[in-house]
């Protein structure tokens, strides 16, 4: 056996057949294993894509995806959606003069308000978005600008935000908190909803701003640094974004679980969109009784204070809002796509149906001639 | 305390290599002096302390070299430097995609798991390396006055050793002493060169004087030989002797390192080249890396894949710049300013987006592509060779894959060269017949006993009865019927009987004695000569009682003991008694042994005495029977004694039982052949031959030289004093084309004259016979030298023994000098029968699509005889024979002008064409014409003919001439081709071809060593090709495909984005899965189909050969395939990106909620995708898919819930948690990968209905029961397999015309890309005679059409037949009629094979045939009709008679 391991070349653990001359107890068969595995004769499921063999499964999805497209469709329809453009960029606009006149460094807010009307009553939780577009959040170096070790609230990373946060790292040898582009164009518009009833009165309809953003952002990933008490001390020696009028801990003073890295907005907007048109989960208006509509028919006035310039970039700015469903907001989509391609199953079925019955069934009776 | 003390010498030792002085080493010598000499003085003064000690070490690496030296390696293969590169830009932070440190973790995770390979495969060698460093062996200490063990690795150049029975040799070894009698030592190297049998060393001469035990003290020599080298067969040098002489030292001399010492009890050498110097381990090199076809087509779209990616990183790169460039000077405020706030320009941010983008697109160069064809080859190696059906119980071996990445170069195989003896026939020779002076004996009784053999070993086993004047090709066409055929595939595993199990018994008993199955042993004398031989003897015994001379003789005697001496002495036959060493007899009678040397004798046998004639030892007959009379004991003793040796058996010794140990089967044949007539070799020394006559007894005949075979001269002879006539006699035997060329009748007597001249044309005449039965023929000749010449050659033939430059050239022209004027004994006829299984394994291979061209050393007669019987030709095919100086046949002579239109070396060639009809062409041709068809001037011209030959012989070609011929094809044609061979004359072809496959057989090891597979038998080769290469294949091919595809479709994703995101390179799939998709997510389903997937089970595979052209036309993996498979990775692409998006266009969803579900998407429909292509679903490829799924969502759960602030620049925390929760996500989970699959899912399913692939066909009969596949098979072999084969038209259709004469065929085949000769009725009627080219343009184009208008229009063929007038009588036969013609055959082969077609879902014959027939066809059918009607008429008034003969044979 020792002399094997010179025959050449047997790294591969292939000693070569003449090597069995060891001795006479060391005849050891290398004959291999008869087993399934190594011969190769697993056993197995062997499909064969012939059109008689696959007819059935193209109907089989057919008639399961045409129901539940159609189920999707009508649920999709269902839902009730109403999108006000306040952009500005018409001159009949009511905010054209705010969409002209503001700019980033403004210091006082311009405001407009905007009048629809609601054909239909809104029933049960409406919930208000804003909408942007032609706004690239999903810009690489975007996506990018920002630390998330700062917005859990580390300290070290409050005072000495990460690389990627540059440009928007430090002002005036201050670090930023929170820094990053994402943070320094966050969406500062105020929307204010109210309903004009029968007569006339304007009736602020209330909006809640808790609730909007992912539980998991705003109770693990974001995170005030310090703990939740007094944030002024806790956000000493920081500054503000540049593009923002006030710090981070004014964002919303009056409710001490909804400022500073914890403010819902906030939180909302951090999470980049992952297309160029997106709407945003502003408020939700909660549905007050089983009987009345949570928006009524009816006259509304958007009253809007105008801080977020877009025309810059060709973008535009909506409001939405929209009931929902269990599957999210209205998209007619998903439906359309599950009758599209169940018909489509269908219909190569038929195809196929011919085609067997044309040349397979043929095979199938033939006999083997003896 | 003996180790000790060496281990300080092995201290000293190294402290002297560091001390080595640069002193020159240019000499070309080595010098050795012995250590012994040495042992006591400074290290520095011992000579030898340059050369190698005897620790071998054959890792790669050290502890330390290895990172340094792996990586050095590893980054040879450019993929790995270039996914380097991209890990590294990651690193500048511009550019960067990723978290620097992840962009690694592929690259790394690759890197190591091709280091962790590497040091495994080192650490085994290793461990090897100290198991053999640590063996012990006996040197001889100075200190201890005595041999003590010690380890291998402690042996050093100098050194003597003390070898005992069955020890492995350490090191090359100088033998000095032997305890043999006659001082040799007999050596096994079956380790070295598989050569099973054994070989005498001899001791030096200077030392063989020696009466007592070899003393090291005493030894004062130096060795002068040759640097190491790696050449097994040579071994130069001398010895220098304290007196000034100098001997000479041979080969024979040295024992290599792994060989075993056999039946010498001791012996003493010294060490001459140690460790890595020996020539065992200078053959040692590692295995071989070739790159197979599929891999290089691989390349060829790894290379578009670059170009693709450096197109989309450049429009996305451009797609930015505009992008910016929109904005102009308003920047907005989600476009990032550089780091350093300054604005990027357009074109600068473009420049550093095109970086950027090549690292998000970097998925699509395949970076687990190489390491996982690695793997899956692994795999196809690991099931090739644990394969039960290639495993060969009779040897103990199977196939051994030496090369381990060309598997699936056995899937596409066009050409196989194959040598004869030994890889299709068994090696195995048996004598047959034999003719001595002119009268042939042609052994009837040893022929029936064969024909026993043949049968008890298996009853389909073919053509191998060549008993008398059997019609040889009779044999061959009764076993074309469909019984034997259908019964050699339901009892292969039962064949191995009678006397292969006999055989094996014997090689049990003895291990030793490779060529001697009883078989081969016993030979059933012919009664008449066994009568001559009996009275001559007698006669010879009655004359020398008398002490009449011999030379009175009658003539006709005398060559008849003549030619048994010459059988029994001219060899190198080594006589043996098994398991036992020789023993020291040293009670000899002194005056038996004086002459030990040849040297000694020729001292002593100086010309003045040479007239004396008399010489004590052997030469007289008084003496010599004397000697008879005194110690037939004693010799009895010598070779018999039973001595309890390794096996610790006493072994009862077979009384008479002598085994011959021959270096070629042919010898041990010819000397079993004698010993039937009782004329028997007893002992063989290395001065004298010890023969056993009848009557006679043990004559002794002194061995004055020996001229060994080469392959140049083609003969042996022997020198040897005739102890009964005490002349000088030269034996020699050889190729009887050499022989007949040296033999001289005497001039001086007349009668002799004629009487010589008499035999030798007989002897001629038989030869030929004996050729045409597929015998091996040798020939015996004699010639009787006086004192006066011999002495004279002598001069000359010491000079050259001497002379150490050029002592080979000398030798040869020596051994010609001597072997002329020979007077012919005789000749023999040894038959060497065909392995078992070789004609199915042809005819299968050949029905595979293959060209099998067998090239051999043999004569002409034997080859194309053996060519019938192995089915290679057909006696239905046309031979054409190329012989540079046969005889000219007028009515040929264009078709000579064709090959060679201006005088040349083939103006005298001739073809000679069989007369009967002919679709087909077999060409035989033979070496010296072969030298001239591969000048540069014809190889051109040769290609032309052989590739329209069905098949090719070339006969008496030389291992050169084999390698120029694969050389040629492969280079010419452009084809894939493999050789087989066995021996040593092959190993060139084996290299030069594609694929190498080595027989591990009777030949040794060269061949196997050389080879990329090694088979036990050559029917191996039908399952090896035919499965496992098709499988490898189609394996692979579907693999890299699906790579392609699966890479393409990932990364087109992030692509479409790329026009959502402003080009800025981001990615809405995260970093993660981007990186880990391939690597994990994604890979073990595919290494599972890869490894196991079948598209076709073995047994259709190897029923249906035809589907093998699926491997040889690349149809799995076709160029367009890979833009096919673009195409729909982009339809899915887009599938998989547009259903999300629009799902959630306008939605508040965010970046990576919404890049999730599009990575789920794509792995759900790449997997399903691989579910489509999955041919075989076994429970691996389930537990795989749904691993990877599982193993997808456990890594997303886990990685989006470990950390909620990691992972910059993207972060995931709860995101698949939350997707999970989301209906939607379940909702665009079913439409998507079925809106992405339904165009792939249709078009298959169309396919496999409307026009199925060969292949869909093989695996729709896989899918029938047995019972009825058997029936179709059968059905389809028997008729498939008929003598005019036809494949089905669409596996015929696709078949390329090679690229390298694509020009020529344009002209030759314009109507249709089919170029295979076998298809190519080239036709011989005499108008068409006058063509140049040998197949003419309008005759293929008419043949092809014949072909193929036969076969759908029947009603057309059945009228031309009728029409034929002689054909009337053919159809009184109803069975003859069928498969007589080429129509009618033609038409059933059709009808059976659309009948087996059409019970699967498939077109019809006709209507596949109709596509390919050009719209004139109709016209061309016509003119084909009058054609074959001519043809057909003149055909079968020439040779009615014997066709008939043969269909009644092929329709049995």
């Amino acid at each position: 056996m020792m002399a094997s391991s010179y025959s050449t070349k047997e790294e591969d653990g292939h000693p070569s057949g003449a090597s069995s001359h060891g001795g006479p107890g060391a005849v050891k068969s290398k004959k291999p294993d008869n087993t399934a595995f190594k011969q190769q004769r697993l056993p197995a499921w062997q499909p064969i894509l012939t059109a008689g063999t696959v007819l059935p499964a193209f109907f089989v999805i057919g008639l399961i995806f045409i129901p539940i497209g159609i189920g999707l469709y009508v649920t999709s329809n269902n839902i009730k959606e109403y999108e006000i453009d306040y952009t500005g960029a018409d001159i009949n606009s009511s905010c054209y003069s705010c969409a002209k006149s503001y700019s980033w460094n403004s210091t006082t807010s311009c405001v407009c308000s905007v009048e629809f009307i609601l054909e239909q009553p809104f029933e049960s939780n409406v919930f208000m978005y804003y909408g942007l577009s032609n706004f690239y959040q999903n810009h690489r170096r975007y996506v990018k600008s920002r630390d998330d070790s700062q917005l859990n609230g580390d300290q070290s990373a409050l005072m000495n935000p990460s690389k990627e946060c540059e440009p928007y790292r430090t002002s005036d040898g201050k670090p930023i908190a929170p820094c990053g582009a994402i943070a320094n164009s966050l969406f500062n518009d105020t929307l204010e909803l109210y309903y004009v009833d029968s007569n006339g009165t304007r009736n602020a309809v209330p909006l809640v701003k808790k609730g909007i953003a992912w539980y998991t952002d705003k109770h693990v990933k974001f995170r005030n640094p310090g703990g939740n008490n007094n944030l002024t001390v806790a956000f000493q020696g920081t500054a503000k974004p540049v593009n923002w009028a006030k710090p981070v801990y004014e964002l919303d003073p009056s409710d001490p679980d909804n400022n500073g890295f914890i403010n819902e907005d906030f939180i909302v907007w951090m999470r980049t969109a992952a297309l160029p048109t997106f709407r945003k989960l502003y408020r939700i208006i909660q549905k007050k009784s089983s009987t009345t509509p949570t928006l009524p028919s009816g006259k509304y006035f958007l009253n809007i204070t105008y801080n977020y310039p877009v025309l810059s970039f060709d973008g535009r700015k909506r409001v939405i809002l929209s009931t929902i469903s269990w599957m999210g907001g209205k998209n007619p989509f998903l439906g359309i796509a599950y009758i599209t391609v169940g018909s489509m199953c269908f219909f190569l079925g038929v195809v196929l149906l011919i085609i067997h019955h044309k040349y397979d069934t043929r095979n199938s009776s033939a006999d083997i001639p003896n | 305390m003996a180790r000790e003390s060496e281990d300080a010498g092995i201290a000293k030792a190294s402290k002297v290599k560091r001390q080595r002085k640069k002193k020159t080493k240019e000499n070309k010598t080595r010098i050795v002096h012995a250590n012994i000499l040495y042992d006591h003085a400074k290290g520095e003064e011992n000579p030898n302390r340059h050369y190698a000690n005897n620790k071998i070490k054959t890792t790669k690496y050290t502890v330390l070299s290895f990172l340094p030296k792996n990586l050095f390696e590893q980054f040879h293969r450019f993929a790995n430097v270039y996914f380097v590169f991209i890990a590294l830009l990651n690193f500048v932070p511009v550019v960067n995609a990723f978290q620097p440190e992840l962009a690694l973790a592929p690259v790394v995770f690759i890197l190591s798991v091709t280091a962790i390979k590497d040091l495994w495969e080192d650490y085994r060698r290793h461990r090897s390396d100290k198991e053999i460093n640590h063996m012990d062996c006996l040197v001889y200490s100075r200190a201890d006055k005595r041999y003590v063990e010690k380890y291998w690795k402690e042996v050093r150049v100098g050194d003597f050793i003390r070898l005992r029975c069955n020890e492995i040799l350490p090191t090359d070894v100088l033998l000095l002493s032997s305890s043999d009698p006659d001082r040799l030592c007999h050596i096994e190297t079956a380790t070295l060169d598989g050569e099973t049998n054994l070989k005498q060393r001899q001791v030096v001469r200077s030392f063989f004087e020696l009466d007592c035990d070899f003393d090291p003290l005493k030894y004062n020599s130096i060795i002068e030989c040759e640097k190491p080298n790696n050449d097994l067969n040579r071994f130069r040098g001398y010895i220098i002797h304290r007196s000034g002489r100098r001997d000479a030292l041979y080969k024979e001399n040295l024992l290599l390192r792994g060989c075993t010492i056999r039946n010498t009890e001791e012996a003493v050498g010294i060490v001459i080249y140690a460790g890595h110097e020996t020539k065992a381990m200078l053959n040692n090199n590692g295995p071989r890396y070739k790159r197979s076809k599929l891999e290089r087509q691989m390349n060829v779209d790894v290379f578009w894949c670059v170009i693709i990616l450096l197109v989309m990183c450049l429009f996305a790169a451009v797609g930015h710049g505009l992008w910016m460039f929109q904005y102009g000077d308003k920047r907005p405020v989600f476009d990032v300013l550089s780091p350093e706030g300054t604005d990027l320009s357009p074109i600068m941010s473009a420049i550093y987006l095109l970086l950027t983008m090549i690292i998000v697109f970097q998925v699509l160069i395949p970076i687990s592509l190489f390491v996982s064809i690695e793997i899956v080859k692994i795999c196809q190696v690991y099931f090739i060779h644990q394969d039960m059906d290639l495993y060969d119980e009779e040897t103990d071996s199977h196939l051994q894959c030496r090369a381990l990445n060309i598997t699936e170069d056995l899937g596409q195989m066009q050409y196989i060269f194959s040598d004869k003896t030994g890889t299709l026939t068994e090696n195995k020779m048996v004598f047959r017949r034999c003719t001595v002076a002119g009268v042939e004996y042609s052994h009837d009784a040893n022929a029936r006993r064969l024909a026993m053999y043949q049968e008890m070993d298996s009853e389909e086993e073919e053509c191998t009865s060549h008993g008398g004047t059997l019609p040889r090709r009779d044999s061959v066409s009764s076993h074309q019927s469909a019984r034997v055929v259908l019964r050699s595939h339901s009892t292969k595993s039962h064949r191995r009987t009678g006397s292969r199990a006999e055989a094996k018994r014997a090689s049990i008993l003895s291990k030793h004695t490779a060529f001697s199955s009883p078989m081969e042993k016993d030979i059933t004398p012919d009664p008449q000569l066994l009568n001559k031989v009996n009275e001559c003897s007698n006669q010879m015994d009655f004359m020398r009682f008398h002490s009449q001379s011999m030379s009175q003789l009658p003539s006709d005697l005398s060559d008849i003991i003549d030619f048994f001496i010459a059988l029994t002495i001219c060899n190198t036959v080594v006589v043996s008694s098994p398991n036992q060493p020789r023993q020291k007899v040293w009670a000899k009678v002194p005056s038996q042994s004086p002459v030990k040397t040849i040297e000694d004798f020729i001292k002593r046998f100086t010309p003045s005495r040479l007239t004396s004639g008399s010489n004590s030892s052997s030469s007289s007959n008084s003496t010599l029977t004397k000697l008879d009379e005194e110690h037939p004991g004693s010799l009895d003793h010598a070779f018999s004694t039973v001595l309890p040796c390794y096996d610790g058996k006493a072994c009862t010794p077979e009384e008479g039982e002598l085994r011959y140990e021959a270096e070629s089967p042919d010898e041990a044949a010819l000397v079993y052949a004698a010993r039937a007539y009782k004329c028997s070799l007893v002992g063989r020394l290395p001065d004298q031959v010890t023969v056993e006559l009848p009557h006679l007894g043990k004559l002794n005949f002194e061995l004055l030289h020996t001229l060994g075979f080469d392959s140049t001269r083609k003969r042996m002879s022997v020198v040897v004093r005739h102890p009964l006539t005490d002349q000088i006699t030269v034996y020699t035997k050889g190729a009887d084309s050499v022989i007949m060329d040296l033999i001289k009748p005497p001039d001086t007597d007349t009668a002799g004259r004629k009487r010589q001249k008499k035999i030798v044309f007989r002897t001629q005449s038989y030869l030929n016979l004996y050729a045409a039965d597929g015998l091996r023929t040798l020939c015996i000749a004699k010639k009787i030298l006086s004192k006066e010449e011999y002495a004279c050659w002598l001069q000359h033939h010491l000079e050259a023994e001497t002379s150490i430059q050029g002592r080979e050239q000398l030798l040869f022209e020596s051994a010609l000098r001597l072997e002329t004027n020979l007077h012919l004994l005789g000749a023999t006829g040894i038959e060497d029968r065909l392995q078992d299984g070789v004609p199915e394994t042809i005819a299968s291979l050949r029905k595979a699509g293959l060209q099998i061209w067998v090239l051999t050393g043999d004569k002409q007669e034997t080859a194309v005889n053996i060519a019938y019987a192995c089915k290679l030709l057909d006696p239905e095919e046309e031979i054409l024979t190329l012989n540079a100086d046969s005889q000219v046949s007028s009515s040929n002579q264009n078709f000579t002008d064709s090959i060679n239109p201006s005088s040349s070396p083939l103006s005298s060639s001739s073809f000679h064409t069989t007369p009967f009809t002919v679709h087909r062409l077999g060409l035989v041709i033979d070496g010296r014409t072969l030298a001239y068809a591969l000048d540069k001037s014809l190889e051109d011209k040769f290609l032309a003919i052989a590739r329209s030959c069905r098949s090719v012989l070339c006969c008496r070609s030389t291992p050169l001439q084999k390698s120029m011929v694969v050389k040629l094809v492969r280079n010419k044609l452009k084809v894939m081709t493999l050789a087989i061979g066995d021996g040593a004359n092959d190993v060139s072809m084996i290299q030069v071809a594609d694929v190498g496959v080595g027989i591990s057989g009777q030949e040794g090891m060269q061949a196997v060593m050389a080879s990329d597979f090694a088979l036990p038998r050559f029917r191996y080769l039908q399952k090896l090709l035919l499965v496992h290469g098709h499988w490898c294949y189609s394996r692979l091919a579907n693999m890299i495909l699906y790579f392609f595809y699966k890479n393409a479709m990932f990364v087109a994703l992030i692509f479409w984005y790329q026009f959502y995101c402003g080009f800025s390179g981001s990615a809405m799939i995260d970093q993660w899965y981007l990186i880990f998709f391939n690597l994990m997510f994604s890979a073990f389903p595919q290494l599972i189909t890869g490894t196991l997937d079948k598209d076709v089970s073995a047994e259709t595979l190897q029923q249906l050969p035809q589907l093998y052209v699926n491997g040889q036309n690349s149809e799995e993996y076709k160029p367009y395939m890979f833009w096919m498979n673009m195409i729909d990775a982009i339809y899915q692409s887009l599938i998989c990106f547009f259903v999300p998006y629009f799902a959630y266009a306008g939605s508040d969803v965010d970046l990576f909620t919404w890049g999730t579900p599009i990575t789920t998407l794509a792995l759900f429909t790449i997997l399903l995708h691989l579910g489509i292509e999955t041919k075989t679903w076994t429970r691996m490829n389930w537990l795989s898919i749904i691993f990877s799924i599982a193993l997808f969502f456990t890594v997303a759960l886990c990685y989006n819930a470990s950390c909620p602030t990691c992972y910059s620049p993207s972060n995931l925390y709860w995101t698949m948690q939350r997707l999970l929760q989301d209906p939607l996500f379940y909702l665009l989970s079913g439409v998507t990968p079925v809106a992405a699959l339904l165009p792939r899912y249709f078009y298959r399913a169309c396919q496999g209905t409307l026009f199925p692939s060969p292949v869909q066909v093989g695996r729709q009969l896989d899918k029938l029961p047995a019972e009825t596949r058997r029936n179709i098979l059968s059905l389809s072999r028997v008729k498939v397999g008929s003598p005019v084969h036809l494949k089905p038209p669409f596996l015929s259709l696709t078949k390329p015309s090679p690229k390298g004469y694509a020009k020529k065929d344009q002209r030759s085949f314009p109507t249709s890309k089919i170029s295979q000769a076998k298809q190519m009725p080239v036709l011989q009627t005499d108008e068409e005679k006058g063509q140049r080219s040998p197949v003419g343009p309008i005759d293929s184009e008419k043949g092809l059409l014949d072909l193929y208008t036969l076969v759908p229009t029947k009603v057309d063929t059945l009228a031309s037949t009728k029409e034929a007038p002689t054909f009337a009588r053919e159809q009184q036969n109803p069975v003859t009629k069928d498969s007589e013609c080429l129509d009618k055959t033609l038409e059933s082969s059709a009808l059976s094979l659309s009948s087996w077609i059409t019970s699967t879902p498939l077109l019809t014959q006709a209507d596949s045939v109709q596509l390919a027939l050009p719209p004139h066809g109709g016209s061309q059918c016509v003119k084909y009709t009058r054609n074959s009607e001519e043809r057909l008429s003149s055909d079968h008034t020439v040779h009615p008679v014997h066709r008939t003969e043969q269909s009644l044979h092929t329709t049995l």
